[in-house]
């Protein structure tokens, strides 16, 4: 039996594929112009490697490929230079207190009233405002894992990063969404 | 040995984080519990933290709901682009 070969059709790539591969993309970079970008990348990139497609693969599966690529571009370019300068510490980063809470940072007692506002429109909307005041890689590293759950396994492949290195991303983002909830909301 | 026991605040809350997820091992767990019996601060932190997975696990929930689309408008646009691409190329 022969194996069956593969074809592309770029006339057909935006009507066939460009919402699935929208929705892939937000899912990982949790913004709608951004992921829009990504879409139009891959499209791009595509036509311009057409020529290299073997027809291993289906033209979606190829697709999806590509845009894993461009994710993986886009996080290594949050997490250079410009991604580190912006996290705010809330543990000593060296010292005798290394590890301590940094006093201004330790958390609060909240008003007990909180625990049962969780269907509040407010709440919603101030978590929105606190998970856009992340720098971008924490954002996306705590939306993959926790808004989108995906296994560990995975964001650690998909963004080439080890497991450990995720657990301190996850950590920061959650300390200081912690922090900025606190201030903007359960301490008014 | 002492210290494979005794963990910082920073290692408590990341191992207070990791069990968010399930995810923290046993002994992990145990360094944690040890470290709440005495830091106040942490146990008050794993206690938020539990109110905070409830927030953003009722967010994720809300997230499922929707599917977004991108504009019929902007796909004629990216669609314009490409055959301005494949012109070039050829």
């Amino acid at each position: 039996m022969a194996e069956q070969q593969h074809i592309l059709y770029p006339d057909f790539w935006v009507d066939k594929h460009s919402d699935y591969l929208f929705n892939f993309a937000i899912a990982r970079v949790n913004n709608y112009d951004l992921a829009k970008d990504l879409v139009q990348e891959t499209f791009f990139a595509g036509l311009k490697s057409a020529k290299n497609f073997e027809g291993k693969a289906s033209e979606r599966t190829w697709l999806v490929s590509i845009l894993k690529r461009k994710i993986i571009d886009h996080y290594r370019k949050i997490n250079s230079t410009k991604g580190k300068a912006e996290v705010k510490m809330n543990f000593y980063e060296d010292g005798e207190n290394e590890g301590s809470w940094i006093e201004e940072r330790v958390p609060q007692s909240w008003d007990n009233a909180t625990e049962k506002s969780i269907e509040n429109e407010e709440l919603k909307q101030q978590l929105d405002y606190c998970i856009s005041k992340l720098p971008e890689k924490y954002a996306m590293v705590f939306t993959m894992k926790t808004i989108q759950d995906f296994e560990t396994e995975e964001i650690c492949k998909e963004l080439d990063i080890t497991s450990s290195n995720l657990w301190v991303m996850i950590h920061r983002a959650r300390t200081q969404l912690r922090k900025c909830m606190e201030d903007n909301w359960f301490k008014k | 040995m002492a210290n494979k026991f005794f963990i910082s605040c920073d290692e408590a809350t990341t191992i207070c984080d990791k069990s968010q997820y399930k995810e923290a091992s046993f002994f992990e767990i145990i360094q944690l519990k040890l470290h709440f019996l005495f830091c106040k601060v942490c146990a008050l932190y794993s206690k938020q933290n539990n109110f905070l997975s409830k927030l953003y696990k009722s967010k994720a929930t809300n997230c499922k709901k929707q599917s977004i689309c991108i504009s019929a408008k902007e796909k004629e646009e990216i669609k314009k682009q490409l055959e301005h691409l494949k012109s070039e190329l050829s």
